[in-house]
This record gives structure tokens, C-alpha cells and sequence, in this order.
């Protein structure tokens, strides 16, 4: 493909910027402008008139819910197969890729002969992850994945980072941290 | 007494400078924290501090100034090591103190006639008003030189210097744009002025536009605000209050808010009418005529400051050389081509040439 280069007009220093004034009016003109517009606007949603635009663009985050990208990397899940057993064949290859260290596997024989191996338990600390998607690209039967879509994932102490299988998998509901006065 | 004459005595004195100081002042300075947070955050399209509420109602975050001040007062007032105990106290009561004197010597409203007397409601009627008030301007620089150079931090004898420079050369400017117009007023005195412009029916402003937009400006760096604000510079370059914390840093900030406030009221009397309305004679209209002069006034003035935030919030820091060029090679010959210009007319109308305003 042929590079198409398109090109840019330096602006030149004429008399009307080197004057200055007239460029402070331009920009004066443009904040008023914003400024009395969403004025209007929020007013306008103030007493409930429908039909404008809303005044900010600001996303009230703790009362409203986050906006997240189609391909935001969020928090991990663990995949099952068809007949609900989890695909992780523990081969250790997310544990071993891993920079963080976070992720601990004990591994046990499968039932089923094809896939040789199974994981007991399938730790990871929170905590400690930095959220590279290593294990996601690692990981050779897609039993892992990192968008459960929550972002929310703090806790009281450290030990409430750490999401064992059942909670990964989705089985048990991850139970909210308490502050250790409540205990 | 002469009845005829103004009302002296020293209750109604103190109760107008409580008034022009606390009422008006530190009123609208604390309003200004909250102007400056809104109006920033309504014209780039976000809401703004909308969080500090009592029992759950935040009227539009009103109660964020509230919030500030007890934040600052319960703040830990640090001294570093190496800084001159007593200067680093008394910087901030200079810079601040020499705000909130200006605020006395503005004319809030003229003489009117009540129960049989005459009161003056410029709370210190001076011959010599609009020097004072710009000479005790010039003076907040010691308090800001004294910061820098007693909090015993290179970075903030920097910002002094810097704040020193800049003070110096604008100060010149704010005198001399102002030079022009008060020879056409033929007075020092702000009520003299005011009284000018109500008897010969025009503002300052359409006699002397060249003035008014030179004096915005040059006040604009006299107050270090944006775009000239790099004695302080916030966000990257510290200023001179680099060492202030609590309370003795807020005080630096409400200096600022307090010059804004002294530099829209001189722009107010003596270019858009002081406390005069068009088509109204508020000296003859007793207590209601006093209250409109008052509400006449301040409103001006709030209408310029709000002038004065947008500004703040629309244009882009100038570079130090920059600066000093706009003050020494810009402002300055043009007040003064500005004033030679006025001497000359005033000459010729003097000999009858023409007949304006």
C-alpha cells in the first residue's frame, strides 16, 4: 500500500496573534460557549425537561455502575468443559509463565483417562497479580480467562485476595471481606 | 453637627469596615473557592466537587469552602528547620492584611440622606483613595518575598523572586493605565470619581477602553492568577508558599481571592460606574437607594470576577520572559501613549476645542 502523506499547514504568526487579544476573544468565546451551553443543559435535566444532552460527561462512579471496554482484562474465571468439570488440566504452564508468582496449583488424577491430570486446588492471589494476561495466553485447553468483568476486588486483609477454584468457577459466590473488628 | 455633612462617627465607621472586610470579603472569597471549582468544571464539560454534604444535602457543593476551611485550620502547621520562625508567621498576615485593607477604601455606595442625617457608605473616605489602594497593593510583595526567603527553601526563593519581578513591573503598569483616567477625573478620591462618571452620565470604560482592558490585565498579574500566576504555579512550578501548610497556606490562597476582589472593585468605580445605575438617582432615594447602591456595587464587581475566572480558565500560562515582556514593553508604553494622548485632549478641550463627554 502506497503512503498517502497529507500535508499540514504550519499556522504562521500573523498580526491578529501576535496581537493577542483577538486570540484570548476566540478563546474566551469558546469556554463561554461550552459554559452556557451546559448551564442550559443542567438545568434543563434539573427540572426534568427530556430531549437535551446531559451537561457533563462525568460518570458519578460509586453510585453508578463502571464503564467497562468490550476488552477490558478484569478479574479471572476459570472455564468448565461441556459436562461441567473444570478444563484446567493442571499442566502448571499459567503457574510457571506467571512474573507475579500468584498463582498456586495442586495438581490430582483425573477420573476421566484423556486428560491425564486435573487440579485440586487453583489458588490465586489477587494481591499480588499485575493483571498481565500471561496465564490467559498460556494456557493451552482456554480454561482460563480474565473477564469476569469485575473490578471492584478489594478486601480488608490479604488474605481475603486469594480466589480458590470454587469461587474462580463461579460455583460459590466469593463471600465480601469484613474489617477485622467485625470478626 | 452640620447635617450636611457625612455621618463620622466611629460605630458606623467600624460597622462598614466589618462590613466591606467580612461581609463582602471574606464572603466572596470563600464563595470564589467554589466559583472557581464549578465554572472550571461547567465549562470542560464535568460536574465538579459535588461530594461534601450536611446530613445528606449538597446544595450544587456549596458546603466544599465550608469543608476547606476546616481542613486547613485542623491541619498540622509545619515550620521546616531551617526558616525564620517569626517571618514565616508574619508573611502571610502582611499578604493577607494588605488584601483585606484595600477592601475598606472601596466605595460601596455614596452619601445618602437617612432619618435626617448624611452617611457616607465608603466605609474609609479618602482624598487619596486610589494610590492608597494601589500602594498597599504593591505592599502584599513583602509578604510574599518574606515567605520565600524565611521558609529557608531555594525553591521558594525562587518563586519570591519571581513573584517579586512580576510584581514590580505590573504594579508600574496598574499605576500608570490608570494615570490617564484619573486626569480626566481630576481626582485621587474613588467617591469623586464615581461621583463623575453620575454626573456626567457615562462609565470609565467607553471614555477610556484602551485603560479598562490595560488594567484587567496588569491587575490580572498583580493578583497571580492565571495565566500569570508564576510566583505560584500549582501544578508544576512550586512557588513561593512551597514550605506553608494549614491554615498559613490558605491564607496565601485567600490573598489572591481578596487582590481579585480589591482589583475588579477599583475596575468598578472607576471604569463601570462605581455604585451608580443608569437612569436611577440612588442619592435621593434614602435607605432603599443605599441598599440598591450597595447591591449595585458588589454585583459589578461579581460580574467581573466571574469575567476574571473564565479568563483564568481559558488561557494558557505565559513563559516568565513572556511576561515581563507584555508588562515592560507592551502595557507600559501603551498607558503611557495612553496618557499623552488624554493630556492633549484635555488640553485642547480645555482651550474649547470640542465639547465630550
Amino acid at each position: 500500500m502506497a503512503i498517502t502523506v497529507k500535508p499540514v499547514v504550519r499556522p504562521q504568526r500573523t498580526f491578529a496573534t501576535e496581537v493577542y487579544l483577538i486570540e484570548v476573544w476566540k478563546g474566551l468565546a469558546l469556554t463561554f460557549r461550552h459554559l452556557f451551553v451546559n448551564l442550559f443543559r443542567h438545568t434543563m435535566t434539573l427540572f426534568g425537561v427530556k430531549g437535551f444532552l446531559p451537561g457533563a460527561v462525568t460518570i458519578q462512579y460509586p453510585e453508578d455502575p463502571a464503564v467497562l471496554g468490550k476488552r477490558a482484562r478484569t478479574r479471572h474465571r476459570l472455564l468448565k468443559r461441556d459436562d461441567g468439570a473444570p478444563r484446567c488440566t493442571a499442566c502448571l504452564l499459567c503457574e510457571t509463565i506467571c512474573p507475579a508468582k500468584c498463582i498456586r496449583i495442586t495438581a490430582e488424577n483425573a477420573p476421566d483417562v484423556t486428560v491425564e491430570k486435573r487440579a485440586k486446588t487453583f489458588d490465586i492471589d489477587l494481591g499480588m497479580c499485575v493483571f498481565c494476561g500471561y496465564c490467559v495466553e498460556a494456557c493451552p485447553v482456554d480454561a482460563i480467562h480474565m473477564d469476569a468483568n469485575e473490578v471492584e476486588l478489594s478486601s480488608f486483609n490479604r488474605k481475603d485476595m486469594i480466589w480458590n477454584m470454587p469461587e474462580l468457577l463461579g460455583d460459590v459466590k466469593k463471600q465480601p471481606s469484613q474489617p477485622d473488628f467485625k470478626r | 453637627m452640620n447635617p450636611a455633612l457625612p455621618m463620622n462617627d466611629i460605630l458606623f465607621t467600624t460597622a462598614k469596615i466589618l462590613f466591606a472586610v467580612l461581609g463582602v470579603g471574606l464572603n466572596i472569597a470563600g464563595l470564589l473557592g467554589w466559583v472557581e471549582r464549578k465554572q472550571s468544571a461547567v465549562l470542560q464539560d464535568r460536574i465538579g466537587a459535588n461530594r461534601a454534604a450536611i446530613f445528606g444535602i449538597n446544595i450544587l457543593g456549596l458546603f466544599h469552602p465550608i469543608a476547606d476551611a476546616i481542613k486547613m485550620l485542623t491541619k498540622e502547621d509545619f515550620i521546616p528547620k531551617g526558616a525564620t520562625k517569626w517571618l514565616h508567621g508574619l508573611a502571610p498576615m502582611i499578604s493577607l492584611g494588605c488584601g483585606m485593607f484595600c477592601l475598606a477604601a472601596l466605595p460601596y455606595g455614596g452619601v445618602i440622606q437617612y432619618a435626617g442625617k448624611a452617611w457616607d457608605l465608603q466605609p474609609i473616605a479618602l482624598p487619596m483613595g486610589v494610590p492608597l489602594v494601589l500602594a498597599t497593593l504593591a505592599f502584599g510583595v513583602h509578604g510574599i518575598v518574606m515567605a520565600g526567603y524565611a521558609s529557608g527553601s531555594n525553591y521558594g526563593l525562587l518563586g519570591a523572586l519571581r513573584g517579586a519581578a512580576q510584581m514590580i513591573a505590573y504594579e508600574v503598569c496598574l499605576a500608570s493605565s490608570l494615570a490617564g483616567i484619573l486626569f480626566i477625573y481630576g481626582t485621587l478620591d474613588f467617591s469623586q470619581a464615581v461621583l463623575w462618571q453620575a454626573n456626567h452620565g457615562i462609565w470609565g470604560i467607553f471614555v477610556q477602553p484602551l485603560a479598562f482592558i490595560l488594567f484587567l490585565t496588569a491587575g490580572t498579574a498583580v493578583t497571580k492568577r492565571s495565566p500569570f500566576d508564576l510566583p505560584e504555579g500549582e501544578s508544576e512550578i512550586v512557588g513561593y508558599h512551597v514550605e506553608y501548610s494549614g491554615m498559613k497556606f490558605g491564607m496565601f490562597l485567600m490573598t489572591d481571592f481578596f487582590e481579585s476582589i480589591v482589583i475588579c472593585g477599583v475596575i468598578t468605580a472607576l471604569f463601570l460606574g462605581g455604585w451608580t445605575i443608569p437612569g436611577l438617582d440612588l442619592r435621593a432615594m434614602g435607605l432603599l437607594g443605599g441598599a440598591l447602591m450597595l447591591g449595585s456595587f458588589v454585583g459589578k464587581m461579581m460580574l467581573l470576577l466571574f469575567l476574571l475566572m473564565q479568563i483564568r480558565w481559558t488561557l494558557p500560562r505565559f513563559r516568565f520572559d513572556q511576561l515581563l515582556d507584555l508588562g515592560w514593553k507592551n502595557i507600559l508604553p501603551l498607558s503611557l501613549i495612553n496618557l499623552l494622548a488624554t493630556v492633549w485632549i484635555v488640553y485642547f478641550k480645555s482651550l474649547g476645542a470640542f465639547r465630550w463627554p
